[in-house]
């Protein structure tokens, strides 16, 4: 624990929230009273009509890290995410970026941070239509009254980043979705900014595209370092993209940290929900969350195989199964190394007894399990072939999707 | 004002009318985006016209509209921002625009008399106040339709109330303050024809001297010469808006 903490101070903090609450309505203050109180929020609705969004927030985001604000619908996510760059004015608290506080800043500082500073993305891609591309991505050069070679310069460069060079004239009605949202990514990236703001960024692409476009993000913040802070409402993508994950319900943040340890230690009511829910789990079964087993590995493969696999997948385990997919048993990346080193077959290295369910074991069984082992669970039918499996983000993605779909 | 209409209809009244009507087709075919079906179009009605004989009064009728369209237009477009931007003056014009949309426009006409007496300025002053409120309504109406996330943008990226108005809210309001001009133009030609009552020259005057001397034909003359002009108008005005969004 120390330990984290010390790296955690060496790291830089580039936006600072404090005690940031906002109340939407005439009368915020009365509100703000009943808050500092610490009422509910809907017994602060009742007694004087006014909308707790967000609740005394303290948070900080650091240099170069990718934060994911992830909650329901009407959980305040956005609401924290437009606070940042004041398209919402905070009823109370501060924020700082780079130490300089943004509350306290009049109008034209304020534009001067927006300009250069912060870059958005919005959910419906938020285009103007009557632009070419070209036009969109140097929308925000153009505003800083930027002559205009260098800012037609600036957005080819930046239209070339995210791999759109040749659809410089075209109009975003003739582009796709997923090519829609290039153009807003490369338009928040021409003006070099180093904080981006994404707002439920892929939510209206279709899975496909927007599995490609997580890939993307991850590789250009990989390469440009930029500190993003990112709205979603899907856990899969908060898990797959977020160095760190903030969970908000109500107005607040329930739980702050990495994927890891939210899946491992739920401490609030959101990732609990899904994971003890009262009737969404009993009444989903194995089947219902399990992904494809792919890759099997055949009994008799050698080590080099196995460990070619696993990384050609990005996996740090693999199940063996003979013919027809009868589980055999799994094996580690780790246990694959032992047994090219000593070079001897991988049956000695094998875990035979990692758990296993059944196709139509309850959701609220597989907890226990999951919780148990530190091997992903073969999910088998009654011949113990390989039908699925299940590792913890899948299983906390399928009753999420449920909980959507109801 | 007067100066304007008569400057307009001297300018026009010099070129030989074959050689305006070639013009005004060529004209049409760059306003529309060269749509030849426009142009062809504009080039056979106004030559029907000429055929009619009818050509000099319906230059004064084109300069009178125009003039009209014009001076409503600049008065109109900015209300119709100004009534986007602030609840106070779209809660205050609201019912004045109901007022001038509803009241029967010969109406108009009595309070130009008396002030101005007879004559175009009259008429174009009664025009200016029939054609004025969907100028000023769909205006309004287009800033205020642009969606949300585009203005979020515009204020995201750092832009100025100016820079706001001028790059996003107007282009993208465009087709429907577009729609407002198409109407405003085509109120403004019906309200001429009513203005001739009192003085305005122009294609109306003939109207109504074919409703004084019961002359069928000199009346359905004027007036086709009128559904021609409006015509050309109309798809000229409709087509300049398309062709801003069809990429």
């Amino acid at each position: 624990m120390e330990e984290i903490q010390k790296e955690e101070s060496q790291k830089k903090v580039k936006v600072s929230v404090r005690n940031l609450t906002k109340i939407f309505g005439n009368r915020p203050q009365d509100a703000l009273r009943l808050v500092e109180e610490g009422e509910r929020k809907q017994d602060i609705f009742q007694k004087t009509q006014q909308i707790v969004s967000l609740r005394s927030i303290s948070s900080d985001v650091y240099e170069g890290e990718l934060f994911v604000l992830i909650g329901l619908s009407a959980c305040g996510k956005s609401t924290l995410l437009r606070c940042i760059n004041r398209l919402i004015e905070p009823t109370s608290g501060s924020i700082e970026i780079d130490g300089v506080d943004v509350t306290a800043m009049n109008e034209d500082e304020l534009r001067q941070l927006r300009r250069t500073k912060i870059g958005m993305i919005f959910q419906n891609f938020a285009l103007l239509p009557h632009r070419t591309i070209l036009e969109n991505v140097a929308f925000g050069l153009e505003i800083q009254d930027m002559p205009v070679e260098e800012r037609e310069q600036k957005a080819r460069g930046a239209i070339d980043l995210v791999g759109l060079s040749g659809y410089e004239e075209s109009y975003p009605s003739g582009l796709s979705g997923g090519m829609q949202q290039r153009v807003g990514l490369a338009r928040a990236l021409a003006s070099d900014a180093d904080i981006l703001l994404m707002d439920e960024a892929f939510s209206a692409l279709d899975p496909m595209i927007r599995r490609d476009m997580q890939d993307e993000l991850i590789e250009l913040q990989a390469r440009m370092n930029k500190t993003i802070i990112f709205v979603s409402h899907d856990l899969d993508e908060a898990l797959k993209l977020g160095d760190r994950i903030g969970l908000m319900k109500d107005g607040i943040i329930a739980q702050l940290g990495t994927a890891e340890d939210l899946l491992q230690n739920p401490r609030c009511d959101y990732v609990e929900r899904f994971v003890e829910g009262v009737n969404l789990s009993r009444v989903l079964v194995a089947k219902d969350v399990m992904k494809r087993p792919s890759p099997l590995l055949p009994p008799d493969s050698g080590p080099r195989n196995a460990l070619r696999l696993m990384e050609e997948y990005g996996i740090s385990s693999i199940f063996v199964a003979g013919g027809n997919r009868v589980f055999r048993g799994i094996v580690t990346v780790d246990g694959a190394v032992e047994a090219k080193r000593r070079d001897v077959p991988l049956k000695e290295v094998m875990v035979t007894d990692s758990p296993t369910v059944l196709l139509d074991t309850p959701a609220q069984e597989l907890m226990p399990i999951m919780a148990g082992t530190a091997y992903p669970v073969a999910v088998l039918d009654s011949e113990r072939k390989i039908k699925g499996i299940i590792v913890r983000g899948s299983l906390l993605a399928g009753l999420a999707r449920l909980e959507v779909d109801v | 004002m007067d100066i304007l209409v008569n400057g307009f209809q001297d300018g026009m009244g010099a070129v030989p009318p074959l050689i305006l009507i070639a013009i005004f087709a060529v004209l049409a075919w760059l306003l529309t985006h060269r749509s030849t079906k426009i142009a062809v179009m504009t080039l056979f009605g106004l030559l029907f016209i000429y055929l009619l004989d009818l050509w000099s009064e319906t230059i004064l009728t084109l300069a009178l509209v125009l003039t009209s369209a014009v001076v409503t237009l600049a008065i109109a477009i900015p209300l119709g921002i100004l009534a986007s931007r602030s609840k106070v003056v779209d809660a205050a014009l609201r019912p004045l625009l109901d007022l001038m949309q509803t009241m029967p426009s010969f109406v108009y006409l009595i309070p130009a008399v008396i002030f101005f007496g007879l004559g175009n300025v009259p008429g174009m002053i009664a025009t200016i106040i029939f054609a004025m409120p969907p100028a000023i309504r769909l205006t309004n109406l287009g800033i205020r339709q642009v969606p949300v996330d585009l203005i979020e943008v515009s204020e995201a990226f750092g832009a100025t109330q100016w820079q706001k108005l001028v790059k996003v809210q107007l282009p993208v309001a465009l087709p429907t303050i577009m729609a407002g001009v198409n109407q405003c133009i085509m109120l403004a030609l019906s309200m001429t024809v009513i203005a001739a009552m009192i003085g305005a020259a122009g294609l109306g005057l003939n109207v109504l001297m074919g409703i004084q001397r019961v002359d069928i034909g000199g009346g359905f003359e004027a007036g086709l010469c009128i559904v021609i002009i409006a015509i050309i108008l109309d798809r000229i005005t409709q087509n300049v808006i398309r062709s801003g969004f069809d990429h």
